[in-house]
């Protein structure tokens, strides 16, 4: 019975590799190496290469997403929050393939996630607003609502985490469960499940990042 | 029955109480937020995306009520902080 999947598969001295950083390396090096391979040739004519197709459907609907959600220029926002997706939706997708595992079901890679988030929305507000105008907005219905404030970004953060490692752990460890029981029919069900779940979660996760973004990136009139 | 039994069985018993009691409440929350979407789309067709995408995000906070249960009870199950291993 395994929760996690950050057991330590092979050591090499001070370095231990696990299936968490193997499968994200390797869902990075897909998203790499697809993106260089379509981006080497594009054409502005007429006739366009399928992979083109694919690449302008995907960027021009995010960008109407994360217009839609409130960034009123969505081409600041798109490497952060583009980049969340896409990485999220090919790792939670991937696990139809036998012997993978998502990373998203581990702790580790939702928590470096969600730190991402934190450190960015402060970011994208100062850059936005200013230091001083930036702060200011914690002291905004009053200054007895500050540490409420400083804890509703913290807790936001672990449910952004908790949210995302959940239910992709529940998914694989259901799985791994019901296998023991009744093999061969009803573990398939509860994988197309996982998918719709695991898509799910990444449009959630981008789009709630997206949000504390348009939060702070607010400028009252 | 030395402590660290007793500590497992109350802690088994707990983390079962704790997911299934915790997750009365969220459920009865989206499913009133999901019937009321429902009907707001059958009203407005037009507006289904916004619905949509608002009722998600209202959707995962909500949830994460339900998670913080299921964070503790996960806690109390695989990293139990009272055992003596």
């Amino acid at each position: 019975m395994q929760i996690s999947p950050d057991a330590v598969l092979w050591q090499w001295g001070p370095v231990g590799l696990n299936r968490t950083i193997l499968f994200t390396w390797l869902v990075m090096v897909l998203l790499v190496g697809i993106s260089w391979l379509v981006t080497r040739r594009l054409s502005t004519g007429t006739k366009l290469s399928k992979g083109q197709h694919v690449l302008e459907i995907l960027v021009s609907a995010l960008r109407d997403q994360i217009r839609d959600v409130g960034g009123r220029e969505p081409e600041r926002y798109m490497p952060f929050v583009g980049s969340l997706f896409l990485f999220l939706a090919f790792a939670n997708l991937l696990s139809i393939f036998p012997g993978y595992t998502p990373p998203t079901g581990s702790l580790s890679t939702t928590a470096a996630l969600a730190t991402c988030v934190f450190v960015a929305v402060p970011m994208f507000g100062i850059a936005r607003k200013g230091v001083w105008n930036y702060l200011q907005q914690y002291l905004q219905p009053s200054i007895l609502m500050l540490p409420f404030n400083v804890i509703g970004e913290l807790s936001r953060t672990l449910a952004l985490a908790v949210r995302l490692y959940g239910n992709m752990m529940s998914g694989t460890v259901i799985a791994a469960i019901l296998l023991g029981f009744v093999p061969l029919f009803i573990p398939v069900l509860m994988q197309l499940f996982g998918l719709l779940t695991g898509m799910i979660q990444a449009y959630i996760f981008s789009v709630l990042a997206m949000v504390y973004i348009a939060s702070a990136t607010q400028v009252e009139r | 029955m030395d402590s660290n039994t007793l500590i497992s069985v109350a802690s088994i018993v707990t983390a079962g109480l704790t997911i299934s009691i915790g997750s009365i409440a969220p459920a009865l929350g989206e499913g009133r937020a999901l019937a009321q979407a429902l009907s707001a789309i059958a009203q407005q067709p037009d507006e289904a995306n916004t619905i949509t995408r608002t009722l998600f995000v209202g959707l995962a906070m909500v949830e994460s009520t339900a998670i913080y249960c299921f964070v503790v009870s996960m806690i109390l199950l695989f990293a139990n902080p009272f055992l003596s291993s």
